[in-house]
């Protein structure tokens, strides 16, 4: 096996074809009370992410759209790692699952996240991992522009 | 179409003996042997035209047309040949319709500010095609903007070709503008370009024919065309970045005012008033890409040494292999099957995003192009985000076929929706 195919591998995991099959929170949101849109030009991939904020903690949060597999996937455990966290914590999460992604990840636990950890190895795909992201940082602080990671 | 169960029964590829042309084809990429598919967004270079681009600085640099010295009247002369060499290639009557620009994009975006903006007004339509590239679509929509121009798209049917009916059941009096692809660069789709240009014309539209993807697969001939304008691009045709061609007919051209100021496009030049040089230098402001223009005339004596007539023949016979192996992978999808093709594949694989397909296959050397294509409108028309798409070129033969046909069933298996033909 040469070093690249490893490097798929890493990048191509089990748990990011399962999220990518069966995107979890994978619905619109009537009663949402912030949502965001996010487009990579680029790809072609566009997503909405929906929140139900309620005391400064993320009550509920789901994603629709169409994406390659490392963006459906990342968006579907994005929405599972944020649920039930405060907006600090969630932001301070985006902060430091980018690092992980493309700089120095601080010392953490990222949970399920760490499966993305392969994108470092594919800077072109750095971006389809954090376009959820992006738009649930543009839903929290209420920014109506599309997202783009591009 | 028929599909073949056993791609070494796919009709017989070609091979033309060129791959030791392109040095860049013996560099390795992740380890692999570098299969370079992606030819649609550039070709490669041959040694001859990277060589005369470096023998230019090295011997014959000077600026061109102002120096009293010898070497400027040198590159100067070159740089004429030059122009006389895309003449000859595309049929052109006269050097002087030759104009070179950074490439297609701003060849079409030189007629939209200069022909355009002198031309249309409010209610004039422009009529294109849903097949077109953004660079054939936004200068337009730009130029509408500014004039109260209409534009209008003829249809593609399902598999990809522009039916000349809708074409002219769009064409009237008020049609003042027809722009029009040769070859579709996300389909490969060849448009009938001589009869839209006859129909255009019938109704007194000029024609501007963007070539993009045509010059390096077919022979161009403007007279046989009989279009009004055609732009290329140096770099899709074996030939370096950053030049490019607008040919305009002479009566045009030369009630045409100027786009850029500058050095060179001028006569005369007071303060109070400048007058402009003739075509081609009225549109060449400043000094143009030299070295550029001299390494595409390289080109197209590279082209015109192999011979169109052999390079037609071997990417058609490639498409045919290419389209009957691709097509014989379970789950496979291709987007644009016209009667009339150039060597552009683009397909879709069930459950497999093209993104990651491109990720995949680039894992095992084989480039492809994975997205939209800059055509975002004509993947709307098929209801998809982007295919995958590979696009052949002299270099390509079998082996790199076999290569593609290797790396997608590799993803299919990675992604668990493998089936056997």
């Amino acid at each position: 096996m040469s070093a690249m195919d490893g490097n798929l591998r890493e990048l191509y995991q089990e748990v990011i074809f399962d999220h990518n099959r069966q995107p979890r929170n994978f619905h619109d949101m009537p009663e949402a009370d912030h949502h965001a849109d996010g487009h990579n030009p680029l790809c072609g991939d566009q997503l909405t992410v929906y929140l139900r904020i309620n005391n400064d903690v993320i009550e509920d949060v789901s994603f629709v759209g169409h994406g390659c597999a490392i963006s459906t996937a990342s968006a579907s455990l994005m929405t599972e790692a944020v649920k039930g966290k405060t907006v600090a914590e969630v932001e301070a999460l985006f902060k430091d699952f980018h690092a992980l992604l493309t700089d120095t990840p601080p010392e953490r636990d990222f949970g399920k996240l760490a499966v993305l950890t392969g994108v470092r190895e594919f800077p072109a795909r750095v971006k389809c991992a954090t376009l959820a992201w992006h738009t649930l940082h543009n839903a929290l602080i209420g920014d109506h522009d599309p997202a783009r990671t591009e | 179409m028929n599909t073949v169960a056993d791609p070494l029964r796919a009709p017989v590829a070609t091979r033309l003996p060129v791959a030791d042309d392109f040095p860049i084809l013996a560099r390795p990429v992740h380890g692999r042997r570098l299969v370079y598919l992606d030819n649609g967004a550039t070709t490669q270079k041959p040694t001859a035209v990277i060589e005369a681009e470096a023998r230019f600085y090295r011997e014959s640099n000077a600026n061109i047309h102002r120096g009293v010295h010898w070497l400027s009247q040198h590159a100067t002369e070159l740089y004429d040949a030059a122009r006389a060499t895309v003449q000859r290639f595309i049929g052109a009557a006269r050097a002087d319709e030759i104009i070179f620009t950074r490439g297609t994009t701003e060849a079409i975006n030189l007629v939209a500010n200069t022909w355009g903006r002198k031309q249309l007004t409010a209610g004039d339509e422009i009529l294109i095609t849903t097949l077109e590239h953004h660079s054939n679509i936004v200068p337009w929509q730009m130029l509408c903007e500014q004039t109260g121009a209409v534009l209008k798209v003829a249809p593609v049917n399902e598999i990809g070709e522009v039916e000349l009916d809708g074409f002219d059941a769009l064409l009237s009096p008020r049609t003042r503008l027809v722009a029009i692809t040769h070859i579709s660069n996300a389909l490969g789709t060849v448009n009938p370009v001589a009869e839209m240009v006859a129909h255009a014309h019938a109704v007194g539209a000029v024609v501007l024919v963007d070539g993009a993807q045509a010059v390096a697969h077919q022979a161009v001939d403007m007279q046989a065309l009989g279009c009004d304008f055609y732009a290329f691009s140096g770099h899709k045709l074996y030939g370096p970045t950053g030049i490019g061609v607008l040919y305009g007919r002479a009566e045009l051209l030369a009630d045409m005012p100027p786009w850029q100021g500058g050095g060179d496009m001028i006569r005369t030049v007071s303060f109070e008033r400048s007058t402009y040089a003739e075509a081609p230098q009225r549109f060449e402001a400043g000094t143009p890409n030299i070295a550029g223009a001299v390494a595409l005339g390289a080109a197209i004596d590279y082209v015109q040494a192999l011979g169109m007539d052999r390079i037609v023949a071997h990417e058609h016979a490639l498409l045919e292999h290419a389209t009957a192996a691709l097509s014989a992978i379970p789950g496979l999808r291709m987007i644009g099957t016209a009667a009339h093709k150039a060597g552009i594949l683009s397909f879709m694989i069930e459950h497999i995003h093209p993104h990651d397909l491109g990720t995949i296959l680039d894992s095992e050397g084989v480039a492809i192009r994975a997205g939209h294509h800059c055509a975002m409108p004509l993947m709307t028309r098929f209801g998809i985000p982007g295919t995958a798409r590979a696009s052949l070129a002299v270099y390509n033969d079998d082996t790199d076929i076999a290569a593609l046909v290797t790396a997608i069933e590799k993803a299919q298996t990675l992604f668990g929706t493998r089936k056997k033909p």
